[in-house]
């Protein structure tokens, strides 16, 4: 899941500057990430308007990256869009894209920050897994990515900071090197980890357009 | 006034400056810098070292520039940020100037998957403007990007950016050369002229926005050496711009070579005639030997 958190209020009003908003949010990740389902985008309008700033209507996309599908859904949203100088989108960095791209003339403002691949540990704590690399080498390190989880990605091992399991970086995130050790350990297959492991291809991680 | 290099000082003096580029060796091999130094040893004012330029990895830059100052020649070190993050650069532009460089020329730098390395992993950390500005902030206030002071030596470098009138969209290409140099760079070098015409276009609004007056400009020049390489720098690198009449006149020439310098030799003549120009700067890719007689045959001996 794409994880987000809502940018600060301070911020979002300094780029609404006083004028009247549309506020657009999104059914998939933003929604598991209470950061632009229903129950956040209607708390964002009474924010506003407690501001003093007019909110001319929301939607909730399903979900905000589908282009297609957000042209459909916000042409019945026409007035309220048109009586909106800004429009305040909570999904991920792409849901923002996608509905930039069909309200053209519209300042389209960006209310979260997009973190990282992640998983839901318990309800509103989230984990990085993936850095969408686009060459996955999980098959190396029996199904734990270091390049997503450890800050130095360290492909040969670890770096020698880590302490009691943890990251010498972030003290409370799991050394992702302890937990493969480990892992390979209680399987009896340590031995697998000795083959050195060269330079990665981070090509990939460039595509820009994939067709499938 | 006291110059930080021979290049600010042939500029401020109101002196046509030449800059030429020396390539390092795909190899650890000084002599093969030392032999093109030699060549052109008194025929330009500096001399260009790139960085690992179009991503293929070459002796560093750094290395370059101090083998040239060794011989007695001025470098203009380059710095790519496709490699180095900040903490890299400025290190190396503390280095560099500790060890005698005055003239550092930043860019962005080709794209990784353009060279023969791309499985790696670009870094991009800052972009060349925000480079530029970094560098002076360093050289004028003492701090570094963090804003951490600088405690030991103020990096006193003349700082070089580069500016590309033929790329697209072109209505905000003065406007990114306005942006650098209000970052703070303090001369341009610019992508090889071959379109005059465009050049022209792009030079009336540097000058209609009195840009000519803040920041010396060094029109690119390439002697063009075979069809083939005309060819390639027509359809094939990215921001050069080629024009027909210059393209069929290297197709329908006998000797590729005398037709190439020709062109050239007539583009520095162009191009010494458009106000605001400060100077040329000459690259010849692998052909380093057609330099001193281009300098000589424009008249731009003895250097000052
Ligand atoms: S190896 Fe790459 S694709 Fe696979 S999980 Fe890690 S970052 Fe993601
Ligand atoms: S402690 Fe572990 S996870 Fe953290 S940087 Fe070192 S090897 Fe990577």
């Amino acid at each position: 899941m794409i994880v987000t958190k809502q940018k600060e209020l301070d911020y979002l009003l300094k780029s609404i500057a006083n004028k009247p908003v549309f506020i657009i949010g999104c059914s998939e990740c933003a929604t598991l990430c209470h950061t632009g389902g229903e129950e956040e985008v209607v708390a964002m309008k009474k924010i506003l308007e407690e501001k003093d700033i007019k909110v001319t209507g929301w939607v909730i996309l399903e979900p905000a990256c589908h282009l297609q599908n957000n042209k459909r859904i916000l042409r019945g949203y026409k007035e309220e869009i048109k009586d909106a100088d800004k429009i305040l989108v909570l999904a991920c960095g792409n849901g923002v894209q996608a509905v930039s791209e069909v309200l053209e003339d519209k300042d389209v403002i960006s209310g979260t920050d997009t973190l990282f691949l992640g998983e839901i540990k318990h309800l509103g704590d989230f984990e990085r897994r993936c850095d969408l690399c686009g060459d996955c080498i999980q098959d190396l390190f029996f199904g734990l990515c270091p390049i997503a989880r450890c800050p130095k990605h360290m492909l040969n091992g670890p770096c020698g900071g880590s302490r009691n399991g943890k990251c010498e970086v972030y003290h409370d995130m799991d050394c992702v090197w302890d937990l493969i050790i480990k892992k390979m350990q209680r399987r009896g297959e340590l031995d697998r980890l000795k083959r050195i492991r060269m330079a990665k291809d981070w090509s990939k991680s460039n595509e820009m357009q994939v067709v499938l | 006034m006291k110059y930080k290099s021979n290049l600010e000082r042939v500029l401020v003096e109101n002196n046509f400056a030449v800059t030429a580029e020396v390539g390092p060796p795909k190899g650890a091999d000084a002599d093969k810098v030392r032999v093109k130094g030699e060549i052109l040893k008194g025929y330009a004012d500096a001399f260009n070292v790139t960085d690992n330029q179009t991503a293929v990895v070459r002796l560093s830059s750094l290395a370059g520039s101090v083998i040239l100052l060794n011989m007695g020649l001025e470098p203009i070190m380059q710095v790519a940020c496709r490699d180095r993050n900040r903490i890299a650069i400025q290190s190396d532009v503390l280095g560099a100037a500790s060890l005698g460089i005055r003239n550092i020329l930043f860019i962005t730098g080709d794209h990784q998957s353009f060279g023969n390395h791309p499985g790696a992993k670009g870094v991009y950390d800052l972009d060349s403007i925000q480079l530029i500005k970094v560098v002076k902030d360093m050289r004028d206030n003492g701090v570094f990007q963090s804003g951490d002071k600088i405690v030991a030596g103020k990096p006193d470098v003349f700082i070089g950016g580069v500016a590309n009138p033929f790329a697209e969209p072109y209505e905000f290409r003065v406007d990114r050369l306005e942006m650098k140099i209000n970052a703070g760079v303090d001369f341009i070098q610019t992508q090889s002229v071959f379109n005059l015409e465009r050049f022209n276009i792009w030079m009336d609004e540097v000058r209609g926005r009195g840009l000519d007056k803040r920041v010396h400009i060094l029109a690119g020049v390439t002697p063009l050496k075979s069809l083939k390489m005309t060819e390639r720098m027509k359809f094939h690198v990215p921001g050069v711009d080629v024009p027909d009449d210059v393209y069929f006149r290297m197709k329908k020439a006998e000797d590729p070579q005398i037709e190439g310098f020709k062109i050239a030799l007539e583009l520095i003549d162009e191009i010494k005639k458009i106000k605001g120009v400060h100077g040329v700067h000459i690259t010849a890719l692998f052909w380093e030997e057609v330099i001193p007689r281009l300098v000589k045959e424009s008249n731009f001996l003895p250097r000052p």
